[in-house]
């Protein structure tokens, strides 16, 4: 489904990304973990082209987002991205967030795409919320409405950069239960967080990124358990023991 | 001591009130075409491109960089001759009203530009990656997302910036165009009463701008209430 080969990405001298390779099959599940600093949400903003990158290759569903032949705009109306600040917008409604890209990208009809995002705000549990404003809600609830209206456009694969890190603590465990629903459903995702938790309840892969470069792919299980890196046993001892 | 006499004011109402639709006029269509304009040149600014960005750069730098009434002044006194040539249009016909118009629009859009590029500006990033991750193109993010907030943040300065206009309109009198300040001005200098006019048009002047600017702050304070 989405394939990253020797991606490297740099600003002047600073490699923000240093041949960087694997792959995501359908289905899957990839926690993308690491400091602050290492290029994690960086990569995950090359898959959908969001951030350019200067060498190696990323397909996607058969696409090279790489290519400057490539229409990014159709690749990215269905590959699903949820950001660390929600970021809805703040001059419409709930339903017509959930509806303007349906509307706009994919052409749906206004009822048939305002049917469709209650539905999905319905399966975030925020039907009552869907004629209010982003600024009315709080942050869990706003992360919520932004999962829903990326899953209204019936994406492949879903994105997840940071999608907890500005949330009051309260309010994570709403947005990882519905991340969870999302992944026991076999949505293929792929998710840049802290949520160590998360990760070993859902997981299938962890990728462990240090200064651009991935340090670690592996299964949950070896990670957790093993890692081989001693920047990944630091990093795990740091987060685990609180 | 100098001895008022405003009696000549009510007999040139209906003169002064088509004066004032002159200025109201010019005031109204220079913030339309100002708008839009500016709005193109804002985006142009912001461009990746880089001529388009150039050009926008160059183009704002020079329109706050002179004087208005010099500006009023070449599109009165030599536009006309080019663009009279260029559409065959009869010498002798009445321009001033057109040159002026053009000319405010013009000056205006950079004015405007930079009030909106602030604005575009003020929307976090965030939004149109957003807008991007959801399959829109740049126009449709712009259109959709990024302008609606920026115009929302930048009401009041935009309307500020059409009350300085409508003060300056008074700058046309350089063409003779009798606008409500040349209006006043004409009657004022016929019955040797230019004093009493300049006054009665100043106080007009203040009570619109003053009241308008007003309308301006509630407006702010409802919907910008912080």
């Amino acid at each position: 489904m989405i394939k990253i080969a020797n991606v490297s990405k740099h600003y002047g001298d600073f490699n923000v990304l240093k041949d960087c390779s694997t792959t995501v099959s359908k289905g899957e599940v990839i926690v993308v973990c690491g400091p602050s600093g290492s290029g994690k949400s960086t990569l995950i903003k090359c898959v959908n082209g969001l951030e350019p990158f200067q060498s190696g290759e990323i397909i996607v569903n058969g696409i090279s987002v790489g290519d400057p032949k490539t229409n990014l705009s159709k690749l990215r109306s269905h590959v699903g991205m949820v950001f660390q600040n929600f970021e809805l917008f703040p001059h419409m409604s709930i339903t017509q967030n959930l509806a303007i890209a349906q509307v706009k990208v994919l052409g749906r009809k206004q009822d048939e795409a305002i049917d469709k995002g209650l539905k999905l705000l319905d399966r975030v549990g925020l039907k009552a919320h869907a004629h209010k404003f982003p600024g009315q809600l709080s942050g869990g609830q706003q992360q919520r409405v932004a999962i829903a209206r990326a899953l209204a456009m019936d994406p492949i694969c879903m994105l997840f950069d940071e999608p907890t890190s500005a949330l009051d603590p309260e309010m994570v465990n709403e947005v990882l239960d519905v991340m969870t629903e999302l992944a026991q459903e076999g949505m293929t995702m792929m998710c840049v967080t802290h949520e160590m938790g998360f990760a070993r309840r859902v997981a299938d892969r962890v990728i462990f990124m240090d200064q651009g470069a991935i340090v670690e792919d592996d299964s949950k299980e070896a990670f957790f358990a093993n890692p081989r890196s001693e920047r990944a046993q630091q990093f795990l001892a740091k987060i685990l023991h609180h | 001591m100098y001895e008022f006499d405003w009696s000549s004011i009510p007999g040139a109402l209906p003169f002064l009130w088509d004066g004032m639709k002159i200025s109201l006029v010019i005031t109204a269509q220079a913030v339309l075409i100002g708008i839009v304009w500016g709005t193109l040149l804002a985006m142009m600014r912001l461009s990746s491109i880089k001529p388009l960005s150039w050009f926008a750069a160059g183009y704002v730098n020079l329109f706050r960089a002179v004087p208005l009434v010099m500006v009023l002044l070449w599109f009165f006194l030599i536009v006309p001759e080019f663009v009279g040539q260029l559409f065959n249009i009869p010498k002798g016909t009445d321009l001033r009203l057109s040159s002026a118009m053009a000319g405010f629009a013009l000056f205006e859009a950079a004015y405007y530009s930079e009030i909106i590029r602030a604005g575009i500006q003020s929307v976090p990033k965030g939004q149109i990656a957003a807008s991007y991750a959801l399959g829109m193109t740049y126009g449709q993010a712009m259109r959709l997302v990024v302008l609606p907030q920026a115009f929302r943040n930048m009401v009041p300065l935009l309307l500020t910036q059409g009350i300085i206009l409508f003060q300056d309109t008074s700058l046309v009198y350089v063409s003779a165009l009798a606008d409500f300040f040349g209006a006043a001005y004409k009657v004022g200098d016929r019955d040797g009463r230019l004093v009493e006019m300049l006054l009665f048009a100043g106080a007009v002047y203040f009570v619109i701008c003053f009241a308008a600017s007003q309308l301006v702050k509630r407006l702010q304070k409802k919907y910008h209430p912080a």
